[in-house]
């Protein structure tokens, strides 16, 4: 059965076509819109809307928030890491402990 | 340190793009709507916080002032639930900000003076000149109420800055204090980690607290005006 290349999804798709499958997709604002309510739901449908929902639910979004802020404020924690160093103010094997959990 | 230290209340920007805005969209997510009559369980814990709180704090009003529950229950649940985001490990709070907290204040402080003037023309202009003054204090005490009238939303929104912002700066203090002293003194380190423990749980209160009273405040001036 020969399904258009369009219309496959991700898992169905053959390495070499992967980059003429990725500009194929719907771009346009709605495209984008649609995709990011599709994820909304499918994470929603399978972790939270369920009967017997559980904290974990609710703790993989906070999680991910968490690390998406670490993630921008990277550059300015390295920076303060590189100043703490230069007045020695913390030791080397205290590295992991300055990118300070605040 | 001490630039270190503000660089968490500066508004987030990436590649010129404001990501300040999905930061205070975010909060919607975590409160999704159904139109079931029996839902999961996080929108049934919601909707009992939702429905005590209510009942609580627009069982003072009447009529008039009840059409304000949404608004007023809108806010409470954006200032706590931001307040709370605020407390995880890098995470920009937006109500550190005093240009949001105005923007929060002013609108709902001025909306409720202005049906109180509109609706109850005489009573709103009776609260300036509270009952039994002696005649000669009449013109000072209109000007004490009139000043005392114009600083409630500058009041509602500066209580609500500094609060938030005195207590993620203690943390930042509190904590990197305890990193400085863990090469020095452990057992010092130890006193300001439990120290800096408290101090969280305070925060957690505080961040509740001052949704709370945030919403309270407009509440009384809507009932003072309604």
């Amino acid at each position: 059965m020969n399904v258009p290349l369009k219309e496959k999804k991700l898992l169905e798709v053959k390495l070499g076509e992967l980059p003429s499958w990725i500009l194929m997709r719907d771009f346009t604002p709605s495209g984008i819109a649609g995709a990011f309510q599709r994820g909304y739901y499918r994470y929603y449908n399978k972790y939270v809307n369920v009967k017997k929902g559980s904290i974990a639910g609710l703790s993989m979004v906070l999680a991910a928030y968490v690390f998406l802020n670490y993630c921008r404020s990277y550059k300015e924690l390295s920076e303060s890491l590189l100043d703490c160093f230069a007045s020695g103010g913390v030791s080397p094997d205290r590295v992991g402990l300055v990118h300070r959990l605040i | 340190m001490n630039e270190n230290l503000f660089a968490s209340f500066i508004t987030p920007m990436m590649f010129g793009l404001p990501l300040v805005t999905l930061i205070v969209l975010f909060p919607s997510l975590l409160f999704p709507t159904s139109n079931r009559l029996i839902n999961n369980r996080l929108i049934s814990l919601q909707q009992w916080m939702l429905q005590l709180v209510s009942k609580q704090m627009m069982s003072i009003h009447n009529t008039k002032g009840q059409t304000w529950a949404l608004m007023l229950m809108s806010l409470i649940l954006f200032i706590g639930s931001t307040n709370l985001l605020g407390l995880l490990p890098h995470s920009f709070t937006p109500t550190t900000q005093l240009s949001m907290n105005l923007g929060m204040a002013i609108p709902l402080w001025a909306g409720a003076v202005i049906t109180g003037f509109r609706n109850k023309t005489k009573a709103s202009l009776a609260h300036f000149l509270p009952q039994g003054t002696p005649t000669p204090l009449i013109p000072m005490l209109v000007i004490i109420e009139t000043i005392s009238l114009f600083i409630q939303p500058v009041a509602l929104a500066v209580r609500l800055t500094a609060n938030i912002t005195a207590g993620h700066l203690l943390i930042h203090l509190i904590g990197g204090a305890t990193l400085a002293l863990m090469s020095i003194n452990t057992t010092t380190a130890l006193i300001t980690f439990i120290i800096l423990i408290l101090l969280t749980v305070l925060e957690f209160a505080v961040a509740m607290i001052q949704a709370y009273v945030f919403t309270l405040l407009v509440s009384l001036y809507l009932h003072d005006n309604t």
